[in-house]
């Protein structure tokens, strides 16, 4: 993992003196509520609902044992015990008070963590795939350029007040686990025929009120060249992108308005302007490389008889393999998935308690290594299989080794109208009455891969765009209503789903749900998961049974 | 009238203004005048020719290559931020600087906040009008508030990634 050194510790400590002097001001009363705003929003700091709430940025997902273990301190101290983990792979702590916030950033510090660009209309953090360094799927580890990107997106100095957010996301692997069709830039890591390696980049992906599949303008980048080439891409934004509406400025308008082959010659033309000036020495990559050089692993046998007899013996072990656990690229290694969405329980929240147990587990067992997905859950992506059933018994003692990774239950939602002031509707407990649906695991597995993902409302955090089945809150003269949509995606086969038909309400939901599932079963052939059969029998079969369920 | 302030080699401090804002629909002032781009199109070869020194107040929707032969002839180019949240005028300064080699003053005028001073200063800013009423003392903490910078940028500071090769 990438260790932070002087200079980027004293950039953190910078930061942290700095809004300690904000906060001050504030609570002095030399700043209005309204003028520190503007102030606490460049640092993760939200007025919500009931309270602050502090974003707190885990860059591209990744943390070692002592950070988590500092979050779950920070929980227990400053929060009510836990930590809300985003599709962003960050971490949001909901129960802030304002004059404990400089010390919670002094403290994020001390462990090289930080709130900086969390929130604002700059460029947030960059996201990557859980598996880097662990899938043999990937062509070369995607950390070492989300870790460049992260060093030169600080603080930029002409790109932090664009017209709108930007996210970034890089994929190494042609299984995309980063969504990366639906980012602002989407960048996937490619060898040419003779080695060298170059990225493809995608651009004005995104969801929201207008969801947009992004194109691809650049079908291979040097890799030696991304920041530059980013930076054509930020300057062309930053100058053309809308600022009327805020709904209309992310980049997927200005490069929908444009097409796709005027916004690549813009950028292009740009690029040739700016030169190599701004893009990183060699030394400099090589430095960043050298932090995310293969860790130390042990010449082991494919098979462990450890985890062989574990896996016959018991069955609810033999489970949780089958659905948690991945291929490693070394032999006698597998990449632990671990659930935070438990049934019945708010998706991506884990308690402090339960922080402690991974790190816990990541430092015994993990090579000291966690990741974020953006899918709301963690990852040890480094366990020997000789050790999987003293992790799994770890994980399962703190409730963490729910096995439904990709599975029906394995819901994205965003906080909806419990927490957030812009939701039209519930979001966390329509995610939990379809979890109890599916309660049943021999059910849920054979129903396999599902992704549901709901949004409280049109903002679309929950990414219901690209749920194979998406779920939408709207508000129907006051009352809570639901609009499905099916066939999304935001994997390699990115599409945005289609619309079922008119809203259901609240309480139709998640019997709606189960109908689907049971259409998909009857229709379903070798192999094909719900898109797939979704995508070639066309809605009518879906529309017809829930339609005809709900009248 | 808006404070001025401006950097020298690092430093900041409060001037007198010799400049005079002159907004599209009123009287040419005396002496030394900030006019629109419009203005200066159709007046600035006269008031030249009469031995003053302009400067030209571009809008945050106005691109700086508009000024490109222009920019021999001008003493200072003043960059506007409608609010501080519009980022265009960042994009314009650094081409100033960074594109354009100008040697004049970069002056800030609008909604300008000392929050804003260390991404400023970073693309070539050297003149303020904050609207504030920050001093110079508390524009020069703004600046100096980050020891290392990640970026090369117009104002020519060593970046992380140098420093480390020391």
């Amino acid at each position: 993992m990438y260790q932070y050194d002087t200079i980027d510790k004293e950039m953190l400590a910078d930061r942290s003196a700095e809004f300690r002097g904000q906060v001050a001001r504030r609570l002095s009363g030399e700043l209005t509520e309204d003028q520190f705003k503007r102030l606490r929003l460049m640092n993760g700091l939200y007025l919500q609902l009931h309270a602050y709430m502090l974003r707190v940025a885990i860059p591209y997902g990744s943390l070692n044992p002592t950070q988590l273990r500092k979050l779950a301190w920070i929980g227990r101290t400053y929060d009510k015990g836990y930590g809300h983990f985003t599709t962003r792979t960050n971490l949001q702590f909901h129960w802030i008070k304002l004059k404990d916030a400089p010390d919670i950033l002094d403290h994020l510090a001390s462990v090289d963590m930080h709130a900086i660009q969390t929130s604002g209309n700059c460029i947030r953090n960059t996201t990557t795939d859980p598996y880097a360094g662990a899938t043999a799927e990937e062509v070369d580890d995607p950390r070492v350029w989300a870790e460049a990107i992260r060093q030169w997106s600080t603080f930029h100095p002409e790109f932090s007040f664009l017209p709108r957010k930007f996210k970034i996301a890089i994929t190494a692997a042609p299984k995309d686990r980063t969504a990366a069709r639906v980012h602002d830039i989407g960048l996937v890591l490619k060898r040419a025929r003779d080695g060298a390696l170059g990225f493809e980049v995608i651009v004005g992906g995104g969801m929201g009120r207008t969801p947009h599949i992004g194109p691809t303008i650049r079908e291979f980048l040097p890799v030696n060249r991304l920041l530059s080439y980013l930076e054509a891409i930020l300057r062309v934004y930053n100058r053309h992108g809308r600022r009327d509406n805020i709904y209309k400025a992310r980049i997927k308008i200005l490069v929908a308005a444009l097409g796709k082959e005027e916004f690549a010659k813009q950028v292009e033309a740009e690029w040739a302007k700016i030169g190599d000036s701004v893009d990183l020495p060699d030394t400099e990559l090589a430095r960043i490389r050298g932090a995310f050089a293969p860790l130390g692993f042990e010449t082991l046998p494919d098979r462990s008889e450890a985890f062989e007899t574990a896996k016959a013996s018991n069955p609810a072990f033999a489970r949780f393999v089958r659905n948690n656990v991945k291929p490693h690229k070394k032999s006698g290694y597998g990449i632990v998935e671990i659930s935070l969405k438990a049934i019945g329980e708010t998706p991506g929240d884990a308690t402090s308690d339960q922080m402690d147990v991974v790190a816990d587990l990541a430092e015994r067992y993990g090579q000291n290594d966690i990741r974020v997905t953006h899918e709301q859950n963690l990852v040890l992506p480094h366990v020997k299989l000789d050790d999987l059933p003293e992790v799994w018994a770890g994980l399962a003692a703190a409730g963490l080794a729910t096995p439904n990774i990709n599975l029906v239950s394995d819901i994205i939602a965003c906080p909806g109208l419990d927490y957030c002031a812009l939701a039209n509707a519930r979001a966390i407990p329509i995610a939990q009455h379809i979890a109890e649906k599916f309660r049943d695991q021999d059910r849920a597995e054979q129903v396999g891969e599902l992704k549901i993902k709901i949004s409280g409302c049109i903002n679309a955090c929950g990414h219901h765009h690209v749920g194979h089945i998406g779920i939408l809150g709207v508000d129907k003269k006051g009352e809570e209503f639901y609009q499905l949509t099916l066939g999304g995606s935001g994997a390699e086969d990115a599409a945005v789903g289609s619309m079922l038909g008119p809203a259901l309400p609240y309480d139709k939901v998640a019997d709606a749900v189960d109908t689907l599932v049971d259409v998909y079963l009857r229709e379903r052939q070798d192999g094909e998961r719900f898109p797939d059969t979704f995508r070639r029998t066309g809605v009518a079969p879906f529309k017809e049974a829930v339609y005809a369920d709900a009248h | 009238m808006p404070t001025l302030i401006e950097l020298h080699e690092g430093i900041a401090k409060t001037v007198p203004d010799a400049f005079t804002h002159v907004a599209d629909d009123e009287d040419m002032a005396t002496g030394d005048v900030i006019l629109s781009l419009a203005r200066f199109q159709s007046d600035g070869d006269r008031l030249l020719s009469e031995g003053r020194r302009i400067g030209v107040r571009l809008k945050s929707d106005e691109e700086v290559e508009a000024l490109a032969y222009d920019l021999p002839r001008l003493t200072l180019v003043a960059l506007e931020f409608p609010k501080h949240l519009d980022g265009r005028s960042y994009t314009n300064a650094r081409l100033l600087r960074e594109r354009f080699k100008f040697a004049g003053q970069i002056r800030a005028v609008g909604d300008v906040l000392r929050e804003q001073a260390p991404w400023m200063v970073r693309v070539g800013f050297d003149a303020y009008e904050p609207a504030d009423d920050a001093s110079a003392n508390e524009w020069q903490a703004a600046l100096n508030r980050y020891r290392h910078v990640y970026q090369r940028a117009a104002d020519g500071r060593v970046p992380a990634f140098a420093e480390r090769e020391g």
